[in-house]
C-alpha cells in the first residue's frame, strides 16, 4: 500500500494555512506540527485525553464558527472514539476539518499494530475509515495515499463545506516519541483562547 | 424534581449558552425545554467522555459550556475530565445525575461511588436533593465561575 511522509504532508497543510485558521493537532501529528513552527491559532493537544481531539475540536468550531478549524488527529485516537464521528456530523459545523493520520500504528509507544492494520486483522475484513466517515453522516470525505494527489486535493479540501473528513495514509517514524508541551499547558491554553477570542 | 423550563430558567440565568449532554431518564424529561431554548444551544455526544473536551473546546472559544451527564458517565469521564480541568486548567462545571440517591433501599453501585469519585477528583459540588434547593445551581455555578474553579452539581434522582 502507498503510503506519504507524514512530515511533507504536514508541510502541504502548513503551506496553505491561512492565519486565522485554527489547527489543533495530537500525538504524532503535534509532534512534527510543532516543529514546523508557531501559530497564536496553533492548539498543540499535549498532554492530551487520548481520543478526544476531535471533540475538543468540534468545541472550538461551534464557539467559533467564523474560523475554520482543522484537526490532525491520529488513527488510533480516531480508533478510541468513533462515536465522535456522529457527534461531528450531528452538530454539522461547516467550518470544521477532520483529518486523521493513518500509519496503522501506535507510533509513540513503538509502533504496536492497531485493532485495524492490515497486518492485524483477517485479510477479508479490512477497516476503511473513509466508508465509516460516510456512513457516519460526513458528505466531504477524502482520501489520499500519494504526496502529489494531497498537494493538489488540499486547497479542495480546506474549501469544502464542512465538516469534511481527511483520511491521510502515512509512514510512521522510527522512534517518534510522544509529543511534549512546548510550555506549561495551563499557560498555552490561556494564550490560545485569548487568540481565538479574537475578532477574525 | 424539576421541570425543563425550570432548568432552562435557572441556566439562563446565568449566562449558559451550550448544554453538552447526554441524558438520563430524569435529565432527559429536559431535552425539549432545553432544545428550544432560544439562548442555550444543547450539544448531544455519543459517550461522556466528549463532553469535557467539547466543553474545553466551547469554553477556550468564550463560550459558557454546561457538561449535563448521568453519575455513571462520570465514571466514564476521567480522563477526559482530567485533561481538560488539571492538564489545561479549564474550569469547567457540570450537572450530574445521582442515579438512585432517593432510593435508599436500592442496591446501586453507581450511588455508593458517585461521591467519592467526585471527591478523588477534586471536584467542589452540591448536591441539590429537594426542590427548594434549585438556586443552589447557579449560585455555584457563579461562585466556581467568579474563582475560575470546576464544580459540579448533583441531581438527586429516585422516587421521592
Amino acid at each position: 500500500m502507498s503510503r506519504m511522509s507524514l512530515v511533507e504532508s504536514l508541510q502541504v497543510l502548513h503551506g496553505l494555512r491561512q492565519p486565522d485558521q485554527v489547527v489543533l493537532s495530537t500525538m504524532a501529528a503535534a509532534r512534527e506540527w510543532m516543529k514546523l513552527g508557531t501559530h497564536p491559532l496553533d492548539f498543540i493537544y499535549a498532554p492530551s485525553a487520548m481520543g478526544e481531539a476531535p471533540a475538543l475540536g468540534l468545541g472550538m468550531a461551534l464557539a467559533r464558527p467564523d474560523r475554520q478549524v482543522i484537526v490532525l488527529n491520529g488513527d488510533g485516537c480516531m480508533l478510541m472514539n468513533l462515536g465522535n464521528l456522529v457527534t461531528i456530523t450531528a452538530a454539522a459545523p461547516a467550518n470544521l476539518v477532520l483529518i486523521v493520520c493513518d500509519n496503522s500504528v501506535y507510533e509513540v509507544t513503538g509502533r504496536q499494530s492497531t485493532a485495524a492494520a492490515e497486518g492485524a486483522r483477517p485479510p477479508d475484513r479490512a477497516v476503511d475509515f473513509c466508508r465509516i466517515a460516510r456512513g457516519c453522516g460526513f458528505a466531504a470525505v477524502y482520501e489520499f495515499a500519494k504526496i502529489e494527489d494531497w498537494r493538489v486535493g488540499a486547497p479542495q479540501v480546506l474549501a469544502a463545506h464542512g465538516p469534511a473528513f481527511v483520511l491521510l495514509k502515512v509512514e510512521p517514524i522510527p522512534g517518534g516519541e510522544v509529543p511534549r508541551s512546548p510550555a506549561p499547558p495551563v499557560e498555552r491554553a490561556r494564550a490560545f483562547a485569548e487568540a481565538l477570542q479574537q475578532p477574525s | 424534581m424539576f421541570s425543563g423550563s425550570q432548568i432552562v430558567a435557572e441556566l439562563q440565568g446565568v449566562g449558559i449558552t451550550h448544554v453538552v449532554w447526554l441524558p438520563d431518564s430524569t435529565l432527559g424529561q429536559w431535552e425539549e425545554a432545553l432544545s428550544s431554548a432560544t439562548a442555550i444551544k444543547l450539544v448531544r455526544v455519543c459517550r461522556e467522555g466528549e463532553a469535557w473536551a467539547m466543553a474545553m473546546g466551547l469554553y477556550l472559544g468564550g463560550a459558557r459550556p454546561l457538561v449535563m451527564i448521568q453519575c455513571t458517565g462520570l465514571f466514564d469521564s476521567g480522563d477526559s475530565l482530567r485533561n481538560a480541568l488539571y492538564d489545561f486548567g479549564v474550569p469547567l462545571f457540570a450537572v450530574i445525575g445521582y442515579r438512585s440517591f432517593l432510593n435508599k433501599a436500592a442496591n446501586d453501585s453507581a450511588r455508593t461511588f458517585t461521591e467519592p469519585n467526585l471527591k478523588s477528583w477534586g471536584l467542589d459540588y452540591r448536591l441539590i436533593d429537594a426542590p427548594e434547593k434549585l438556586p443552589e445551581l447557579g449560585a455555584h455555578y457563579a461562585a466556581c465561575r467568579q474563582a475560575q474553579r470546576p464544580g459540579v452539581v448533583l441531581i438527586a434522582e429516585g422516587k421521592m
